[in-house]
């Protein structure tokens, strides 16, 4: 299933690549031109030999895929004068921690308040937290952004932009830099977060107020097992488990929300530059991307697919009686 | 014994139903749904919103005191106008708005608008001010409030270029609102067609569409719109960038509700009425028009209805990054593009106002969706 998935993943990132009129060498000498460097006709023609350009369009992608795979070279983007790779690797791992600890804050968050207000239904805490849900589902990321942004900076006066400090924006790597780091990153995980936070106590509570009503649950309580304990073998477990499968749908949408924030905020993860590179038509840029985000997406689902599977027996037993 | 008793009894109060019961028993299905929703009062509230929202959009031109395009010289970034009903003896008076004046803050050094109030300009309804087309009907000039005189009233206040904020609001709910809707009624037929097929004929056929939506569900939606975006070219006229931005946003759209189509006719291919219907010697498409596609409607209306607020709001964010609707036109998105910056934000916060329309528009459709999703099966519990 991965690999097939993988393989339109590029084939619909190469077609992107494709679709603006005219390919990497016309924007390449327009460029050129603006600057005032003329390009000779037959100059041109050899660049283009020289990038495969002349060639049909699937050999133009099995090259370009073939140079993903060997050497781990997405192509050059003329904005930045760079190899792809070297723009993004920096900021694909900011992208992946940022979505990661969004992940595990919106578990921390929705999972004690989808059991309690399930346990609790129709207390003034489930209504408030029903209603809370609501607005977090309605409320797209950004501007919720927006707004917390012009809230702090008009009340306390400091401007929650960046992930580091002005003196650690182009520093490397160090503790002191990922302490600075952590100063800054909790805004952007618990507004990229929320939204997904709102529908996972919807599910939960849902889920678990289903297995409440259970007869073994009545039979535990009957049994006279203490609530603490019973909820939490028994309920919880199973209703964590549509949970799990729903990584597969909140990831893509945890890349999105982070992509969107991450410009907002001014954030130096792959989203501002994907709106640089999609503003100035950089395509080799947007497509490469697309790639990187879809194929992590990717990933992420058949992670909680093996998780799901992990979790719940009667899935791969299913799974293999078919 | 004790058993014939108890029967007995419930006989005796089965045969003296009340009057409100007996309604309930002969209601229609459609009758039980609206009884149903009628009880959710956030989803009845979130209609009303609606309701207010989608007149604005449609009556905007004669709603708003000027044009979208109107620029007031000397009034760039005013502050949103104070409507008065007492002067300054505090004595009542018809609603007034002061004149304003440009004054330098001494201590910051930037120009603030402060109210003249030696100058009042009462506010009058169904005032002529500029000609405007209606509907591109006919051309009429006849505004629904403005005031008389040389000052503007600006209820929402105005942005750099002098223009009014209100106005713009309505301009914009035009195209944020209607794009949901053209985005989803686009979605609903590719929905509907692909899901149909892929339930209907099983197999392969099946196998390979439900494998093309797992792929459309897993890849993220954003940078898909934005990369795609990019190839509009920029100069493109407004109605041709309103299609291509709705065709785009639906093209990750039709997933869920090919789903709710496909799932549904498989279940409901199994139940008894159909099997009874075949047996009758209907045809299928008998069957599928006059016994599966109405047994879930109301399940289609509430994926619809939940299925709009995210093209409102993917709209609102290629737009407000750019990337959807190009300034002549306004939406909301394109409003917001002005709040991009959190310095000219923090000094016009108004310009945020645009963004408590989408946040109202998304909440009462989750409202309205919730509260149809109640009720749209009515004989549940």
């Amino acid at each position: 299933m991965l690999i097939p998935l993988l393989l339109v993943v590029s084939v619909v990132s190469f077609i992107i690549i494709q679709l603006p009129p005219g390919d990497f060498m016309t924007t390449y000498i327009a460029n050129l031109k603006m600057s005032g460097v003329e390009v000779a006709k037959d100059e041109a023609a050899r660049l283009r030999i020289l990038y495969g350009l002349d060639k049909p369009l699937y050999v133009q992608y099995l090259m370009w895929i073939r140079n993903i795979i060997l050497y781990g070279d997405f192509g050059r983007s003329f904005q930045w004068n760079q190899p792809v790779k070297e723009i993004l690797a920096d900021r694909v791992t900011l992208t992946v921690i940022i979505s990661l600890l969004s992940t595990i804050f919106v578990w921390i968050v929705a999972i004690p308040i989808g059991i309690y207000s399930a346990l609790r239904q129709y207390s003034v805490f489930d209504y408030t937290f029903t209603f809370l849900g609501f607005i977090g589902l309605s409320m797209p990321s950004f501007l919720l952004a927006l707004i917390l942004m012009w809230f702090l900076y008009s009340q306390f006066g400091f401007s929650m932009t960046g992930l580091f400090s002005p003196e650690f924006v182009t520093a490397p790597w160090s503790i002191a830099r990922v302490l600075d780091m952590s100063k800054h990153i909790w805004l952007p995980i618990i507004i990229i977060g929320l939204s997904g936070t709102a529908g996972l106590i919807r599910t939960m509570r849902g889920n678990l107020l289903d297995e409440l009503r259970k007869q073994y649950v009545i039979a535990a309580y009957a049994k006279g097992l203490p609530e603490r304990r019973l909820i939490f073998k028994y309920p919880v477990r199973i209703a964590v488990n549509p949970l799990i499968s729903t990584i597969g749908w909140m990831l893509p949408g945890i890349f999105s929300g982070e992509a969107l924030v991450a410009i907002v905020l001014n954030i130096q993860t792959i989203g501002p530059v994907l709106l640089r590179a999609v503003m100035a038509q950089d395509m080799y840029l947007a497509g490469s991307i697309t790639l990187i985000l879809s194929t992590l997406a990717v990933i992420g689902t058949l992670i909680s697919d093996i998780l799901l599977a992990w979790l719940d027996p009667r899935i791969r037993y299913g799974g293999v009686t078919e | 014994m004790k058993n014939s008793v108890n029967y007995e009894y419930e006989e005796e109060k089965g045969l003296k139903i009340s009057k409100e019961e007996e309604k309930f028993y002969l209601a229609s299905q459609w009758q039980l749904t609206w009884w149903k929703f009628r009880r959710h009062k956030l989803a009845i509230g979130g209609s009303i919103v609606l309701i207010i929202l989608y007149l604005l959009a449609i009556l905007c031109e004669f709603l708003s005191p000027y044009t979208p395009t109107t620029r007031f010289s000397g009034y760039s970034n005013a502050l949103p106008t104070n409507i008065h009903s007492f002067d300054e003896n505090k004595k009542l008076h018809r609603p007034f708005v002061y004149g304003l004046k440009r004054e330098l803050d001494m201590k910051t050094f930037q120009y603030v608008f402060v109210e003249d109030e030696t100058k009042k300009y009462p506010i009058y309804f169904f005032v002529r001010g500029e000609p405007y087309k209606f509907w591109g009907l006919f051309t009429t000039n006849i505004h629904l409030f403005s005031v008389k005189g040389d000052v503007p009233i600006f209820l929402f206040g105005a942005d750099d270029l002098g223009r009014d904020l209100f106005t713009r609001c309505l301009y914009g709910a035009r195209i944020s609102l209607s794009i949901g809707l053209v985005g989803v009624s686009l979605s609903f037929t590719l929905g509907i067609i692909i899901g149909g097929i892929s339930g209907y004929l099983g197999g392969t056929v099946d196998n390979f569409i439900q494998r093309t939506i797992d792929f459309l569900i897993s890849i993220p939606t954003l940078p898909l719109w934005m990369s795609l975006s990019a190839a509009l070219p920029r100069n493109w006229p407004v109605v041709k960038t309103y299609f291509a931005i709705t065709i785009l946003l639906s093209i990750i759209g039709w997933c869920g509700l090919a789903r709710v189509v496909r799932g549904k006719l498989l279940s409901l291919r199994e139940e008894d009425f159909t099997m009874a219907a075949r047996l009758a010697g209907a045809s299928e498409w008998r069957i599928i028009t006059r016994h599966l596609l109405p047994s879930f409607t109301s399940h289609l209306i509430v994926s619809i209805t939940l299925s709009i607020p995210s093209m409102i709001l993917g709209e609102t964010a290629l737009s407000f990054l750019g990337l959807g609707m190009q300034p002549p036109a306004v939406s909301w998105g394109v409003l917001l593009q002005d709040a991009q910056k959190i310095a000219s934000v923090a000094l016009y916060p108004w310009r945020l106002i645009p963004a408590l329309f989408v946040v109202v528009t998304v909440l009462a459709f989750n409202f309205l969706g919730d509260g149809l999703r109640d009720a749209a099966d009515p004989y549940a519990r």
